[in-house]
């Protein structure tokens, strides 16, 4: 969808107003009167082409429900870091901790709901998981601002801070516990790790995508009005239109297939028995799935992270340093305060990302989140945002870390050696980098 | 209007007085003072390096003096960084422009101080309008309100970021080579935007290295060399020929009133 404080969006707006309304083929009209991102669309694009041909070398068990919703549990500790990572680089910085921050970080929250909360408050206490997970949050948090601190008011380089930071907290997440596992996990904490029980079933999942396409509408009811007030060019009805069923069909669409996707036999048989529901002889109960609580975590976290880039003075300021941060400085923004702020909402959603991985291993391990660093920086860079500063979208960076999860999942269902996917998943990276770096040389 | 100006000292909008700053050693202004009265235009001329830009950056806030006093109408002003001079009403138009290359105009005029919706989030439309309006007056055939200012041509630049210093209400602007990216049209309609605002009773520091470009629109000359102050004179008082040789050789005219970096004759006739 268009994104209108990012400059990227305006991509396909091109000469502005003045070429509005005749020329350009049909196509040009299309994405000029619907102010679509061409370049988003583009990275849609190399999505599906990437899913359609591992369905086709996997033996079709690429574009199965069971897949497709695997992929989007697995894609949500990366694509929640992303978002963060979007607002470094706009800044020209970089952050090669957040791996080691999330191993850190998931070890002192598994450490405080398996070992700490159940001497203090009991085991199996209610509040168990907010607390561990509050702890987190607050810790990665710190770990920012130390970081941000460094950086912004130390000028000590970004590279230099986060590298020294990826072997500190390395080593203080083997610290914590000289190195063991800790596990379990609370089962409450567990949800956030999807697997059956923590998906919220079909009829939730409906009534998430139904509150969805209400937002969508209502947001570009919103827009047309605002426009509307002071009298601005409008989008075409029928474009507007369409940017609604399109964004609805896509939510309802995930929905549906998450809703097919089956819990597994073992897990239906307990749940009838313990709950004494009486199934036909013969025939398997069909429980749905739906959205997992991980994949909901990640969306929210993308809600908010693009409402903050996009509509508060701080995501102003942040594109506003990243396009020319002596212009910043002089317009009067307090650039290191802002950067501080920028490497602590990385720190938070390094506790996030460790919340729902910690959670969907059932254990805090020494490893965790071990080069996590290099897949959301590619995530971040293959969603558009330029290492050079100032461009950048959170749902851009989101959907990098979708194509990321996406070839790494698909190389495994094709059975291809761990050491190859590598090879495969660096030489995109650098493909992706270069084909947009075309791309952006051509629009302007 | 530059008659009524110099008449007492309560219409000083500004004072600085024995203003210094060095960079590692280098005395970039040395003890350079310069006052500007109530809706005057003081051309502050000299050689690319003579220390203008630099001095004029401290009232701006973008350096931090070393040493000297700063006035601002009448009150010892303490000025930090550039959001203490904006709150004094002090508008700076960068000769870097210093816009934020990636994101439009409305974003620009209103960098660091956005305007609001009351939820507290940015209220893009109506700055947008905003923005439409003070464009329209200064350049009324702009329509490119959607583009980064990146893809503006280099007087739609110009005039973005001088809507961004008039947009506040600002009593005091400094405009820094104001026209060195512009054609001859263009640097007309600065001219014109000067006498305006300038009617308007804003009072206007003028920085430039060619004469040509502010004589005619300068109530007061000053010139610097080598960071010192060579002495400042009415308009009326002195020839083109002689703010040459002030900023050539630093020879302070008989019309002009000298300043610590004034080149005697003694010292002249050695050469």
């Amino acid at each position: 969808m268009a994104d209108p404080a990012t400059p990227p969006a305006d991509g396909a707006a091109g000469s502005g107003q003045f070429a509005r309304a005749s020329d350009g083929s049909v196509l040009q009209r299309f994405f000029r009167a619907t102010e679509i991102d061409t370049r988003m669309l583009g990275m849609l694009g190399a999505l599906l082409l990437i899913w359609i041909v591992f369905h086709l070398f996997s033996d079709g068990r690429f574009l199965t429900p069971r897949n497709l919703w695997n992929l989007s549990v697995q894609t949500a500790s990366v694509a929640v870091m992303s978002t963060g990572m979007v607002l470094i680089i706009v800044t020209r910085h970089i952050d090669l901790s957040v791996g080691s921050i999330l191993g850190f970080v998931a070890m002192v929250m598994g450490v405080t709901q398996a070992n700490l909360l159940p001497e203090l408050i009991g085991a199996g206490n209610g509040a168990t998981w907010a607390i561990a997970l509050a702890v987190g949050i607050v810790l990665g948090g710190l770990i920012g601002a130390m970081h941000g601190y460094v950086i912004a008011f130390l000028g000590v380089p970004a590279f230099i801070v986060t590298l020294g930071g990826l072997l500190v907290w390395r080593g203080a997440a083997w610290w914590v516990t000289s190195g063991q596992t800790v596990a379990p996990m609370d089962t409450t904490f567990r949800l956030m790790g999807g697997g059956p029980y923590g998906a919220i079933g079909a009829t939730w999942s409906w009534v998430v995508g139904a509150v969805a396409c209400v937002a969508i509408v209502a947001m570009i009811v919103s827009q047309r009005r605002d426009r509307m007030r002071f009298s601005f060019p409008l989008r075409p009805v029928w474009a507007e239109l369409t940017l609604a069923a399109a964004g609805c069909a896509l939510v309802l669409g995930a929905v549906a297939v998450a809703n097919r996707y089956p819990w597994p036999k073992g897990i239906v048989r307990r749940h009838v028995a313990a709950n004494g529901i009486v199934v036909p002889e013969g025939e398997t109960l069909f429980i749905a799935h739906g959205i997992a609580v991980p994949v909901l975590m990640a969306i929210a976290v993308g809600i908010v992270m693009t409402f903050v880039a996009t509509r508060t003075r701080f995501g102003r300021y942040v594109f506003a340093m990243g396009g020319n941060p002596e212009a910043a400085e002089l317009a009067g923004i307090n650039t290191r305060w802002v950067t501080m702020k920028i490497f602590i909402v990385m720190g938070m959603l390094c506790a996030i990302a460790g919340a729902i991985s910690t959670a969907r291993l059932n254990a805090s391990t020494n490893a965790q989140g071990t080069l996590d660093e290099l897949l959301v920086i590619a995530a971040a860079v293959i969603g558009g945002t330029s290492l050079g500063g100032g461009i950048g979208t959170i749902m851009g960076a989101m959907i990098g870390a979708l194509v990321m999860q996406s070839l790494q999942s698909g190389m495994v269902l094709m059975g291809i050696d761990a050491p190859f996917q590598n090879i495969v998943v660096g030489a995109v990276l650098v493909m992706a980098v270069w084909l947009d770096g075309l791309y952006r040389r051509r629009q302007s | 209007m530059s008659e009524n100006a110099t008449d007492g000292p309560s219409d000083k909008v500004i004072e600085m007085e024995d203003v210094s700053i060095s960079f590692g050693g280098i005395h970039a202004v040395d003890h350079a003072s310069l006052d500007l009265h109530r809706g005057e235009v003081v051309a502050l001329l000299g050689h690319n390096g003579a220390g203008k830009s630099t001095f004029i950056k401290i009232l701006s806030g973008a350096y931090r003096r070393d040493e000297g006093t700063i006035k601002v109408r009448g009150k010892v002003a303490d000025i930090q960084n550039p959001r203490d001079a904006k709150a004094l009403g002090i508008e700076t138009i960068y000769q870097t422009l210093a816009l934020a290359d990636n994101v439009d105009c409305a974003a620009n005029l209103y960098l660091g101080r956005e305007l609001r919706t009351r939820w507290g989030t940015l209220d893009d439309v109506a700055m947008e309008a905003r923005a439409r309006e003070v464009m329209g007056r200064l350049n009324p055939r702009f329509q490119r309100f959607k583009e980064p200012v990146s893809r503006l041509s280099g007087g739609q630049r110009q005039s973005v970021a001088i809507a961004r210093a008039i947009l506040f209400d600002a009593r005091i602007l400094i405009m820094d080579e104001p026209t060195a990216a512009l054609g001859p049209q263009e640097t007309a309609q600065v001219g014109e935007l000067i006498k305006q605002l300038k009617a308007d009773g804003i009072s206007i520091f003028l920085i430039s290295h060619d004469i040509e470009d502010v004589f005619d629109l300068a109530d007061r000359v000053a010139v610097m060399k080598n960071g010192q102050m060579v002495g400042h004179a009415p308009v009326s008082a002195v020839s083109r020929d002689e703010v040459l040789g002030m900023i050539i050789l630093g020879k302070c005219p008989a019309g002009a009133t000298a300043g610590p970096g004034a080149v005697s004759d003694e010292a002249l006739a050695a050469i």
